[in-house]
C-alpha cells in the first residue's frame, strides 16, 4: 500500500517503515490528542459556544492577547531587523556572543523568562526604577505583558532576515551606488523588497507565538480580570473551576488563529523561496 | 521551515560590500541594536544569576538541596528522559522519511510535523485534560481501572513529549535535506542495508544536527511550563517538575530559592546555545570543505561580472 503513495523511485530502503512510524506517532501524539479539542467544542450547541467566546471577560482577553502579540510583533520587526542588519554587514567586538544570545528566548524556559522579567521591570527592579521615575509602569499592566511578549520573540526576525540578508549580492548595490543612488534609496529599493518577504515571515512567527504565550506572561501581567488577563490564563482558570466546555470553546478559537497564522506562515514561506530564486 | 543550524551555514561567504554606511550611522545602528538586546536579553538573565546570589552562595546552595527541589530535579529528569529519547526516534524516522523520498502529501506531513509549534502551551495542556481527564474521553476507564494520567507523572510526560515533539525532526530535516544522498546511494551499491546506512553514514554525517536538537529538545524538555501546569496538578513532591518548583517559590516570596532554581535552568539554557555555536560551526566547516574538494575538482570560473574593478 506505502508504494501507492510514492510518486518517484529512491533507490534507499526503509520507506514504509519511516512512513508507517512517522504517521502512527505523529496520530498518537499530535492528531488524535489535537482531534479531542475541536470535537469536544463541536458537541456545544452554538449558542452555548457564542455565548462563552462573547463574554466581557473572555472579549477582553482576545483584545489584550491579540492587540499585545500584535504591538510585541512590530517591535520585533523593527528591531530585529537592525540586528539582522547589524550581525551580518558590520564587524566589532562580541558579535560572535550576541549572535549566540539572540537565540536565548528559544532556550530558555518561560517560567524563568517571566520571573526574570518581572523582577527587572517591577518598581525597584533595574529598569522598572528608571522608568517608574518618569511615570511609566511595566510590570501589572499591559505594557508588561507586551515587553514579555517582545522577549519571547526577538529570534524570529533575526532568524528568518540573516541568512536572506547574506546572499545579496554585494553587487547589486555596488551597481546601484554606480548609477547614483544614495545609500537610504539602495536600501529602500534594492535591499528591502528582497528580505521584505522574510521580515513579514518572522513577524507572523512571533505573533503567533506570543498569541498562545503563558510562562512569561503570567507573572508580568498580575492577571487582572477585564485588564491584563490574556487568554491561555482564561482558560487556566475555566479549568481549575472545571469548567472544561467554557475552557476548550475559548482554546478553539485560539488554535483557529493559530492554525490561520501557520498558513499564512506557509506562504510567506513559499513568497520567500520565489523571491530568492 | 529550515532548521536553525544550518540556515546559518552560508555566512563564510559573504564578501564585503565596497559600499557602505557612513562611520556614524554604523554606530547609531549598532549602538540600537545593542541596547535592545541588552535591555530585553541581558538585564534579564544576569537578573537571574544576580537574584539567586543575592544573599551568598549559602542560601542558594540550601535552596538546591532542599526536599521539595531534589524531587523537582527527579521528575523533571524522569520527564526527560523519557519524552526525549521518543522525540529522538520520531525525528530520525521523519527526518529520513522526508530527505530520502519523494511522496504525495509530502508538504502537508512537514506542516503537521511543526504543528506543535503554533498551538499555545495551556492547550497542549488542554487536550489531554480532555482526552484523560476525570471528566475526559478515557476517564471513567481509566478511574475504573485505578489509572492516573492528569494530575500524575504520565500526563506530565505526554504534555512534554507534545510539546517538544517537532524539535529533534526539524534540525535533522533541514541538515539531512542540505547534504543529500550520495553517500547513502554508494553505500548501497557496495550492498550495505537500510539500517547499516542510516547507522554507519547517515548519523555520524549528520550528527552536529541531531546533538543540537537532542540537547534543544531537552532543554525545552525540562523547562516545559504551560503545559505541564495544565497536566500536572501542582502535587507538592509528586508532579512538580522544575519550572512549576519555580512558580510555588516565587509565589511564597521566596525569591532567592526561585531564582536559584532558575538559575540551573538558565545554566542548561546557555549550555544549550553553546552547542548550537559549535554545531553551526562544524556544519559550516563541513560545507566549506566540500565545496573546496568541488572546487579543486573543477576548472575555477570567475564571474564576468564583478564590479570589484570600477567601485568607488
Amino acid at each position: 500500500m506505502s508504494f501507492a503513495l510514492r510518486t518517484r523511485h529512491s533507490v534507499l530502503p526503509g520507506f514504509g517503515l519511516a512512513l508507517g512510524f512517522t504517521v502512527l506517532y505523529l496520530s498518537l501524539i499530535v492528531l488524535i490528542p489535537l482531534s479531542a479539542a475541536f470535537i469536544k467544542t463541536a458537541s456545544m450547541s452554538w449558542e452555548a459556544f457564542w455565548s462563552t467566546v462573547t463574554a466581557p471577560r473572555v472579549l477582553a482577553s482576545f483584545q489584550l492577547s491579540f492587540g499585545a502579540a500584535l504591538i510585541a510583533a512590530l517591535i520585533n520587526a523593527f528591531f530585529g531587523l537592525i540586528v539582522a542588519w547589524v550581525l551580518v554587514r558590520y564587524r566589532f567586538s562580541g558579535k560572535k556572543l550576541i549572535d549566540a544570545m539572540v537565540d536565548l528566548p528559544f532556550a530558555l524556559p518561560t517560567a524563568v523568562a517571566g520571573i526574570a522579567l518581572t523582577t527587572v521591570y517591577a518598581e525597584h527592579g533595574v529598569i522598572g526604577e528608571q522608568l517608574a521615575k518618569i511615570g511609566v509602569k511595566v510590570a501589572f499592566t499591559p505594557l508588561g505583558v507586551t515587553m514579555a511578549l517582545t522577549f519571547i520573540g526577538i529570534p524570529f526576525v533575526v532568524r528568518t532576515v540573516q541568512p536572506v540578508l547574506e546572499e545579496i549580492d554585494p553587487d547589486v548595490e555596488e551597481a546601484a551606488a554606480v548609477l547614483g543612488a544614495t545609500r537610504l534609496q539602495t536600501f529602500r529599493r534594492v535591499i528591502f523588497p528582497a528580505i521584505l518577504p522574510a521580515t513579514l515571515t518572522g513577524f507572523a512567527l512571533a505573533f503567533a507565538r506570543a498569541l498562545g504565550e503563558y510562562g512569561s506572561v503570567v507573572f508580568i501581567s498580575g492577571n487582572m480580570p477585564m485588564r491584563t488577563e490574556i487568554t491561555p490564563l482564561l482558560i487556566v482558570t475555566k479549568l481549575e473551576q472545571y469548567d472544561y466546555a467554557g475552557a476548550t470553546a475559548i482554546a478553539a478559537v485560539m488554535l483557529s488563529a493559530s492554525f490561520g497564522m501557520l498558513l499564512l506562515v506557509n506562504l510567506l514561506e513559499r513568497w520567500t523561496r520565489r523571491a530568492e530564486a | 521551515m529550515s532548521g536553525l543550524v544550518t540556515t546559518r551555514a552560508p555566512s563564510a561567504h559573504r564578501r564585503e560590500t565596497q559600499v557602505g554606511e557612513s562611520l556614524l550611522v554604523r554606530v547609531l545602528l549598532i549602538g540600537v541594536a545593542l541596547l535592545f538586546l541588552a535591555i530585553f536579553l541581558v538585564a534579564p538573565i544576569a537578573t537571574v544569576f544576580g537574584s539567586a546570589f543575592s544573599k551568598g552562595v549559602g542560601p542558594y546552595w540550601a535552596a538546591l538541596v532542599a526536599d521539595e527541589t531534589l524531587d523537582a530535579i527527579k521528575l523533571t529528569l524522569l520527564t526527560a528522559g523519557i519524552s526525549v529519547p521518543l522525540n529522538v526516534v520520531f525525528g530520525v524516522a521523519a527526518a529520513w522519511l522526508i530527505s530520502k523520498y519523494d511522496f504525495w502529501g509530502k508538504s502537508v506531513l512537514i506542516t503537521v510535523v511543526d504543528l506543535p509549534f503554533s498551538v499555545s502551551p495551556v492547550i497542549s495542556g488542554l487536550i489531554f485534560v480532555l482526552l484523560f481527564g476525570a471528566h475526559g474521553w478515557f476517564g471513567p476507564w481509566l478511574s475504573e481501572h485505578d489509572i492516573k494520567i492528569i494530575f500524575a507523572v504520565p500526563g506530565i510526560v505526554m504534555a512534554t513529549t507534545f510539546v517538544t515533539f517537532p524539535l529533534v525532526a526539524r534540525e535533522l530535516i533541514a541538515v539531512m535535506q542540505a547534504q543529500g544522498n550520495d553517500e547513502e546511494e554508494a553505500a548501497l551499491t557496495l550492498g550495505a542495508s537500510g539500517f547499516a546506512i542510516l547507522w554507519r553514514i547517515t548519523l555520524p554525517k549528520v550528527r552536529w544536527g541531531l546533538i543540537y536538537g537532542v540537547i534543544l529538545c531537552n532543554a525545552r524538555a525540562m523547562g516545559e511550563f504551560g503545559a505541564v501546569s495544565v497536566v500536572s496538578g501542582h502535587v507538592r513532591g509528586l508532579t512538580n517538575t522544575l519550572p512549576l518548583q519555580v512558580e510555588i517559590l516565587y509565589n511564597e516570596y521566596n525569591f532567592v530559592g526561585a531564582f536559584a532554581v532558575a538559575s540551573l535552568l538558565s545554566a542548561l539554557a546557555l549550555v544549550t546555545l553553546c552547542v548550537k555555536k559549535v554545531a553551526e560551526w562544524s556544519v559550516s566547516n563541513r560545507q566549506a570543505k566540500r565545496e573546496a574538494s568541488q572546487r579543486a575538482l573543477s576548472v575555477p570560473v570567475r564571474p564576468a561580472t564583478s564590479l570589484e574593478g570600477v567601485s568607488p
